[in-house]
């Protein structure tokens, strides 16, 4: 039972990255804060929650349109994409909640700064895998996440 | 430049304890936040131990935030379809002096900073403390701010600038931050109405309920909880960075994963997602900050590694807030007595460490480590399965014993009556 719902997790991780590698990122164009909360399932565009009557899940871009984020231009985040070139694991992929980097055709990786939760994790895993690819701080006083009801 | 006797970094719990302490000490202080309001950068899971607020705010019950008091505790041992729970009530706990108090922090956070304004310290918001000003001898003299002209000298800075602590890393207390010393908690805001989720978790009033979850995140050492507000209920995961990192797991899967669960998603069916958050946490006695203060510099609350993770319970708001108390006394007394060297500072150890905060973290040290080992993981499936064994009537076969089914359990887990003995016994004895 355990097994089969992490298979089906893993199969949806590598449907993502799959339509990731082909360009296209069509969940995470709903921008914006939505004014009404969502509904599980709502405007999924995922088959595998059909599937499952009980808690369909939310599509990755539906999940942080419920967040607000006050973008500054500037990133505060810079990834040194040639460094993840050489990192074997890339971690930061798949270990970042807010799903924000993505690997490139050559190996490196890009990465948006516009929905970070300022969690500071993706250092902390770039440095366990020996990296040092990430220079990380906080936006200008005022800007990025804000979270209301956590 | 302007001085303040104390400069406070961050208004979270730490940070807004330590300015209403330090400004009802009769310091000038200043208390800086880079988000809009504070609390608009903070996560917790949903519960606070307020106690540690009795003296500094009399009766603070009448006047913080609070959704509901947690009159309903529970540990659930699950796995893939099964749990097993230890369910504790207590009625008492909906009165004062209260045990466990639900809140948001973008509410709980912004009401404490307001209590140390009117004690008189200054709040200043949308601003990030970019650097630390040094004297001629490195010793901590100030900040500097994102602002315009943006420098603040003070007598004492406090650094409770929450888990990336980049001012204690600045002041070369924190060794270059592991990723196995932290846990990320992800999280997720479900709205329900208030009458169902008083009706699922069996609540009235403002009786709210804390659920702990072990075993459900079946490839990776996670714990998740169940917290309920008046309309919301938060579920999330806490999973350790560097077994988060290995599995490959996404966090919001995990979280995914927990709502599925047979003995969980009743309680959120049609439930609304209303925020969807993530935050760092201090995980273990190894990120707690060898040294706590410099020449200058004081650090408490999560940027000090001052959180109690005790298996799938924590308690940080409350360490958070006995830390920033402990130290909004000592940079007081420094100031007065005008030295704000490293020995002068050094009582903000002896605070701590006659209060609970380094009281309970030293006598649960173990315990993290622990609960997380391979050996410790098995148990809540071994568990299962044996309340499974023993609950089964299969008749016509006659009931087995409760040692045979141990013994029959155990072994199918690869373990050993020895085993279970040892293992309880070192547990036991790891919760002191
Ligand atoms: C998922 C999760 C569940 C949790 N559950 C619980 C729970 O149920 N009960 C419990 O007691 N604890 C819980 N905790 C732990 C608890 O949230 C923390 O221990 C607590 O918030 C620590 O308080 P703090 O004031 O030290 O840090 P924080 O609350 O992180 O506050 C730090 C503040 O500093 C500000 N700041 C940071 N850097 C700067 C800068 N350079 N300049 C200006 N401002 C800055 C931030 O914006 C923030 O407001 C949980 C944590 C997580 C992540």
């Amino acid at each position: 039972m355990t097994m089969s719902m992490l298979d089906r997790l893993r199969r949806r991780r590598i449907r993502r990255s799959a339509r990731r590698e082909a360009g296209a990122r069509p969940e995470r164009d709903a921008g914006g804060r939505g004014d009404a909360p969502l509904r599980p399932g709502r405007g999924s565009a995922d088959p595998a929650a059909g599937r499952r009557p009980e808690w369909s899940e939310y599509a990755f871009g539906d999940r942080m349109a419920t967040v607000e984020f006050r973008v500054q231009d500037e990133p505060h985040i810079v990834v040194d994409t040639a460094a993840c070139q050489a990192c074997p694991g890339q971690p930061c992929v798949t270990a970042c909640p807010a799903d924000l980097f993505t690997p490139t055709a050559d190996g490196g990786i890009v990465f948006n700064h516009e929905q970070c939760f300022e969690c500071g994790l993706c250092r902390l895993v770039c440095e366990g895998a020996g990296g040092d690819a990430i220079t990380w701080s906080y936006p200008r006083g005022g800007h990025g996440v804000v979270l209301r009801w956590s | 430049m302007t001085r303040f006797d104390v400069v406070v970094v961050g208004a979270g719990p730490a940070g807004s304890a330590a300015a209403l302490t330090a400004a009802q000490a009769g310091a000038s202080v200043l208390l800086l936040e880079r988000g809009p309001f504070p609390g608009a950068k903070n996560v917790h899971g949903g519960v606070i131990y307020g106690r540690v607020l009795d003296d500094l705010v009399p009766r603070w019950w009448e006047q913080a935030p609070i959704q509901r008091w947690v009159t309903r505790r529970s540990l659930m041992m699950a796995t893939g379809a099964q749990a097993l729970s230890v369910d504790y009530r207590n009625g008492a706990w909906a009165e004062p002096p209260y045990n466990g108090a639900i809140a948001y922090r973008s509410e709980f956070d912004s009401w404490l900073a307001g209590v140390a304004e009117r004690a008189g310290a200054r709040l200043v918001c949308s601003t990030t403390a970019t650097a630390l000003l040094r004297g001629p001898d490195g010793s901590v003299r100030g900040v500097r701010t994102d602002r315009e002209g943006g420098e603040v000298e003070a007598g004492v800075v406090i650094a409770c600038d929450g888990a990336n602590s980049l001012l204690a890393r600045e002041a070369g207390l924190r060794p270059s931050g592991s990723a196995e010393d932290f846990a990320l908690g992800a999280k997720e805001v479900l709205a329900l109405p208030r009458d169902e989720i008083d009706r699922r978790f069996g609540l009235t009033g403002r009786e709210g309920a804390a659920m702990e979850v072990l075993g459900c995140t079946a490839d990776v050492p996670a714990s998740a909880f169940l917290h309920t507000a008046l309309d919301t209920v938060s579920v999330g995961v806490l999973v350790p960075a560097a077994d988060l990192a290995r599995s490959r797991i996404r966090p919001e899967e995990l979280i995914a994963e927990v709502k599925a669960h047979p003995a969980i998603a009743p309680y959120l069916r049609g439930a609304e997602l209303k925020e969807y958050a993530a935050h760092l946490v201090p995980d273990g006695s190894r990120a707690v900050l060898p040294r706590l203060a410099g020449p200058g510099i004081l650090v408490c609350g999560d940027a000090a590694g001052l959180v109690l993770t005790a298996g799938p319970w924590l308690e940080g708001v409350n360490f958070a807030i006995g830390s920033g108390i402990a130290a909004g006394e000592a940079a007081a007394a420094a100031v007065r007595a005008g030295d704000t060297g490293a020995a002068a500072l050094a009582g903000y150890r002896s605070r701590l460490e006659s209060s609970f905060v380094l009281g309970d973290l030293h006598r649960f040290r173990d315990v993290p480590h622990l609960m997380r080992s391979e050996r410790m993981r098995r148990y809540p499936r071994l568990a299962c399965d044996a309340a499974e064994r023993l609950l089964t009537v299969d008749n016509p076969r006659p009931k087995p014993g409760v040692t045979t089914v141990l013994r029959e359990v155990a072994a199918a887990h690869g373990a050993r009556m020895r085993d279970l003995a040892r293992d309880g016994w070192q547990l036991l004895r790891s919760f002191g």
